[in-house]
């Protein structure tokens, strides 16, 4: 995992402050976030590869799966990027034509990144607050639960699942999914436990204010910020683990593709004068994953200001 | 009782007498200084037990390391190996074989009874092997009963009449049993190094051979490297000093390594071979090999309705462009393929199919009509899935089959990708409709083929059953002559259907220009170090 | 700190034993056996095996065998797939080439990753800082199945600097291209990670009071700033030494070196259960022992931080 733990317990820790502190710290951060130009440009790119990967098809001169047996067998030669025949990125090794299948593999990856993410943020959330908020010995199973799954080699569970059961996306996405919310759920519970023994909720409680009130009310919104900007580091993330998948050919059944295989099939080939087959899809992905860190990063300083 | 004796031995020797030491010259050529081959395999070996192992990458191995009875020459006839001789009975049913002089790595002596004890320990069903069938297809007396279990190893039909002599008798008589015999799964194995050591034999540093050449490193996953073994009886014919395998996975960095200079043979990655052969036409050859692609059509119960109707399955089967799949997907030199048998196996004669010379569009046409007899058009789409296992090649020419059948059967066709296990699994259960398939001949002969679809053989995916085909393999079996046979049991083929043949192999494969001697006329491709030598360039 | 210490082994030693029983069940529930052999094989040698490997066994039993041989006799069981080697032996000859240029790559990655994230928190907001942030993403995004072919292609074909692949024992030409490969990605993250970290101790309060006191730069950061420093780059290390091995696949495949996870992936497809399984639990036990090696460090290095 990539995700600096350190960062997330820091931004976890300065949004119970605000909690006890009755601030919001949410309109300093949309301001914040505002003038992080890095951010708001990557903001930007991500609006528009999502665009691309909602719209694009409507451009598309071809369907995704379809051969072009006037270019099969000389994709070296005639395949290329070219306005004329309305390949605008070519073909690939097939004569399938590359605009139409990146398009369709950024809906893929999009998707296994904000499914898989979301997966994990709800499983963890759920877990975690829960875990947190019971307390006692629920809480010390559910914790040495997620100590026991954390010592599991993740990706090669993933790889077991997919090669025994077959692949399917709705395997994919439980696997990753369901081996990456054990972060989250510490944080969570953590998070949880610091509000749970607060004098305001003390004191509410001893109002008479239900449990799901103080939750709804205090300790969810609170929860919020750590989710967002969790989240918004996971789905790069999920693409990443998503293209190794692809490249051990465990990936998403064809004529479907996705970034990472669209890449594996270029990286394979670049030395045979294809190389659109690899730089085009490349670009997508690293466009939309650099988009992807500065937003989540520029979400975490936005609500975790430090001053430098 | 005739006799043949092997006059070609001493001619193979003459011609591979280099004189060697003496002028380093061969064939005109002079021979270079570096007698190091390197090559490179696609995968780690199963075993070093030729016994256990079933994999390509092996027996080339252990053509190098051991050796049978015979050998393969160049251009794929048989040559004396271990046996200096044999003949056969008058109702060609006991073979007696005369061994050579010959030593183990070790120094001891290799004997018949070392052949008997091989011989045994394949069909031994407590070693378990998988090729313990071969026993059986050889058509050894009471295999098939000590294989599963019924009678005792000694009652198989192998016998040591004395240390020099190796007998076997058949249980009817088999025109092609010699050229079974370079298969490594018949190959010796010294007794007593295995029966001292059992298991462990083959571990590192105990491994005795009695071929060309001794295994002097093996490192899993990384390279299989052997050395010259001065102890061979040929030895001094050996020019090749060390064969080095490379495992290297991934197809196009074995290209990558071929072209920096690591790897003196490599496969052409599909595709590549006619820029290649453009770009090096001295290094790369393409050749007929004896393996044939199809897909299986579940013609079973547990089938899809569609692929019962013998229509459908010759609509699927005209409308696969082939000349696409070898001349655009693969561009190898492969052969279109409409009759299972490769067609360069040796006395075979293809059935005349009418199909096979329409154009496409004869074929497509006659295609659509046929499906709209059988009741499927656009109101009543046909639903197929293909299923292959995970391989580049492999799911191009499925992408490329789907959209034939979409494009001009209309069919909706999806496509499934499974591993090899579970790929196997589904075959054998019936648990597909279409599934990819490819078979390679075990020997040059029709035969190795065409079992497949008999009615009482395992792989038989289709569950195609014909009384008449059974019938003329069985009789092609005590055959003097059985081409005629072959063909018309092809021709049943083709009548029914139950595979869609698609292509037909080549070895497409880069060779440094300075390696001489490899066997590109072998339609099996069994190539063995010792045939092979550098020269100056 | 001893009870700590204690405690966490505590805690492994269950976290095995689950991991050990949860995937032998999966494998057990996996469809299409390890003796499913293109020639389908006779029922008297499916039986044989199944004998010979103990899979005629009652579920529970054979957990029970797999589990004591495991943690008793430290026997992993025979390959399926690879019928002269043992488990045991596979990994024993894997493992180490794993180890040596994983390693080796994380010494690489953290070395040069933290001088890189120093450095360029030092030199915040020069060009030194946006070459190193931007390196760092890159280098983050840029899978290593495509950095391997390219590194392969220059550096070998190319250049003929170094050879395509191959271990030949581990000697350092043969090593240099799979650690370059493996330890790009790791090296960037630690980087950014040291990077962020550094700038919130640089602008703590005592340091900058120490700035303010005009003692030298370079006393403030090996003294007062570096520990800290490297507290998140620390907890990050453990998982990372795991997630390193797992990259190990692509080197294997790549560069032909021999290593556990080309070993795992075959044996994944191959259904070599046992082999599997004994990898998996290998890394899972590389996974516990890293995290404790993480948190005794960790304690040790900021002694505030009790457990």
């Amino acid at each position: 995992m990539q995700i600096d733990a350190h960062k997330m317990q820091s931004l976890a820790e300065t949004m119970v402050e605000h909690e006890v502190k009755g601030r919001s710290p949410w309109a300093d951060a949309r301001k914040r976030f505002r003038h992080n130009k890095a951010a708001m440009t990557s903001l930007v790119v991500l609006i528009l590869v999502a665009a691309f990967a909602l719209f694009g098809g409507l451009f598309a001169q071809y369907p995704n799966d379809e051969i072009d047996f006037t270019i099969i067998g000389q994709v070296a030669e005639i395949g290329g990027p070219s306005i004329a025949n309305g390949h605008y990125l070519g073909v690939d090794e097939l004569g399938r034509d590359m605009y139409a299948r990146i398009v369709q593999g950024t809906q893929i990856s999009l998707m296994v990144g904000v499914v898989g993410a979301v997966i994990a943020v709800f499983a963890g959330t759920l877990y975690g607050a829960t875990a947190g908020f019971i307390g006692g010995w629920v809480d010390d199973i559910m914790m040495r639960v997620v100590d026991i799954l954390m010592a599991i080699p993740y990706m090669f569970v993933i790889i077991l699942l997919l090669t025994m059961f077959g692949r399917s996306i709705a395997l994919l996405f439980l696997g990753i999914g369901l081996l990456s919310w054990l972060e989250m759920a510490r944080i969570v519970r953590g998070q949880t436990l610091s509000l749970k023994n607060r004098e305001f909720i003390e004191a509410a409680r001893a109002t008479g204010v239900s449990s799901y009130r103080i939750i709804v009310r205090h300790i969810v919104p609170n929860l919020l910020g750590v989710v967002i900007v969790y989240a918004s580091l996971l789905v790069p993330e999920m693409i990443l683990i998503e293209s190794f998948i692809s490249f051990l050919g465990l990936g998403v059944q064809e004529p479907l593709t996705s970034w990472g295989a669209l890449i594996n099939e270029g990286a394979g080939t670049m030395q045979y004068g294809t190389l659109w087959q690899l730089v085009c899809p490349l670009f997508f992905f690293v466009v939309t994953l650099f988009a992807l860190f500065f937003v989540g990063d520029g979400l975490r300083d936005a609500l975790d200001p430090k001053d430098y | 009782m005739k006799t043949k004796l092997f006059l070609s031995a001493a001619i193979g020797i003459a011609i591979s007498t280099p004189g060697f030491a003496a002028d380093k010259m061969m064939n005109g050529m002079k021979l270079s200084d570096n007698q190091v081959f390197t090559y490179r395999l696609l995968d780690d070996l199963q075993s070093l037990d030729p016994h256990i192992s079933t994999d390509v990458n092996g027996a080339e191995v252990f053509r190098d390391i051991f050796e049978g009875l015979v050998n393969d020459d160049p251009q794929g006839g048989q040559i004396p190996g271990s046996a200096e001789s044999w003949t056969v009975s008058d109702d060609k049913l006991t073979y007696t074989f005369t061994l050579r002089d010959t030593k183990w790595s070790n120094g001891d002596p290799v004997t018949a009874q070392d052949f008997v004890f091989a011989w045994r320990r394949l069909s031994n069903p407590e070693i378990a092997s998988e090729y313990a069938w071969y026993m059986e297809l050889m058509s050894v007396v009471n295999a098939k009963a000590v294989i599963a279990g019924e009678k005792p190893l000694e009652d198989l039909g192998v016998k040591a009449l004395d240390s020099k002599t190796f007998q076997v008798k058949l249980e009817t008589p088999l025109p092609y049993f010699v050229s079974m015999l370079t298969h490594a799964s018949t190959f010796p194995v010294p007794q007593k190094v295995v029966e001292k050591l059992g298991a462990d034999w083959i571990k590192p540093g105990n491994l005795v051979g009695n071929g060309a050449y001794v295994l002097t490193e093996y490192e899993p996953g990384e390279k299989v490297v052997r050395e010259r073994n001065p102890l061979y009886w040929n030895n001094y014919s050996t020019i090749i000093e060390k064969t080095v395998g490379l495992i290297i996975n991934d197809e196009n960095i074995a290209l990558t390594r071929y072209l920096a200079g690591d790897v003196d043979k490599t496969l052409v990655p599909s595709g590549q071979y006619p820029r290649l052969e453009a770009e090096r036409p001295d290094e790369t050859h393409s050749n007929p090999r004896s393996c044939s692609y199809v897909y299986w059509m579940n013609m079973s119960e547990k089938g899809p309705e569609a692929l019962k109707d013998v229509r459908v399955r010759k609509a699927l089967a005209y409308s696969l462009d082939r000349r696409v799949v070898t001349e655009n997907i693969l561009q190898g030199g492969q052969y279109e393929s409409f009759n299972f048998t490769h067609q360069a196996t040796a006395n075979f004669t293809k059935p005349v199919l009418e199909w096979a010379n329409w154009t496409q569009a004869e074929r497509d046409t006659k295609a659509k009509a046929l499906l709209a007899e059988a009741g499927y058009g656009p109101d009543n789409p046909l639903k197929l899935t293909i299923s292959y296992n995970t391989d580049e090649a492999h799911k191009k020419i499925a992408i490329a089959a789907s959209q034939f059948w979409k494009q001009k059967l209309g069919a909706d066709i999806q496509l499934s990708n499974n591993e090899w296990k579970v790929h196997l699994t589904n075959m054998r259960n019936q648990d597909y409709d279409l599934a990819r398939y490819a078979w390679c001949g075990d020997y040059n002969e029709a035969s190795t083929y065409l079992d497949l679809l008999t009615s009482s053989s395992t792989f038989n995916a289709a569950k195609f059953a014909s009384d008449e085909y059974d019938r003329l393999l069985a009789e092609s079996k005590t055959q003097a002559d059985p081409a005629e046979n072959y063909t018309k049991a092809a021709q049943i083929l083709a009548d029914v259907m139950p595979i869609v043949p698609i292509y037909q192999y080549t070895s497409a494969i880069m060779v440094k220009d300075d390696v001489m001697g490899w066997p590109f006329d072998n339609l099996m491709q069994n190539w063995y170090s010792r045939d092979m030598y550098r020269v100056e360039k | 700190m001893f009870n700590f210490i204690l405690k966490r082994i505590a805690v492994a030693i269950p976290t095995l034993v689950i991991l050990i029983v949860m995937s032998f069940l999966l494998m057990y529930a996996a469809p299409g056996g390890p003796f499913t052999t293109e020639r389908a094989l006779p029922q008297v040698i499916i039986d044989n095996l199944n004998a010979k490997y103990g899979l005629d066994q009652p579920l529970y039993k054979q957990i029970w065998t797999y589990l004591i041989n495991v943690t008793v006799h430290f026997d992993f069981g025979p390959s399926y797939a690879f019928k002269d080697r043992s488990v045991n032996e596979i990994i024993a000859k894997g493992f180490p080439i794993t180890l040596k240029y994983g390693l080796i790559s994380f010494i690489v990655a953290v070395v040069f990753g933290v001088s890189l994230g120093i450095a360029a928190a030092i030199r915040q907001n020069t060009w030194l800082d946006y070459l190193a942030v931007g390196f760092s993403i890159g280098a983050q995004v840029l899978p290593n199945f495509v950095m391997a072919p390219i590194l392969v292609l220059v550096f070998s074909l190319w250049l003929g600097w170094f050879p395509g692949g191959g271990w030949e024992g581990g000697d350092i030409a043969h090593l240099v291209l799979p650690v370059v490969a493996l330890s790009t990605s790791f090296m960037a993250s630690i980087a950014r990670l040291t990077r962020s970290s550094m700038l919130e101790v640089l602008n703590a309060n005592h340091i900058r009071t120490a700035r303010a006191k005009g003692l030298p730069t370079k006393d403030i950061i090996l003294k007062h700033a570096l520990k800290p420093t490297m507290l998140p780059v620390i907890s990050y290390l453990g998982p990372t030494f795991v997630t390193m091995i797992t990259g190990s696949v692509v080197i294997d495949i790549f560069f032909s070196t021999g290593g556990i996870g080309l070993f795992f992936v075959n044996a994944a497809f191959n259904r070599d259960y046992p082999v599997m399984m004994g990898i998996t639990i290998l890394l899972g036990s590389l996974k516990i022992l890293f995290n404790l090696v993480v948190d005794i460090l960790y304690a040790w290095i900021d002694p505030k931080i009790r457990y």
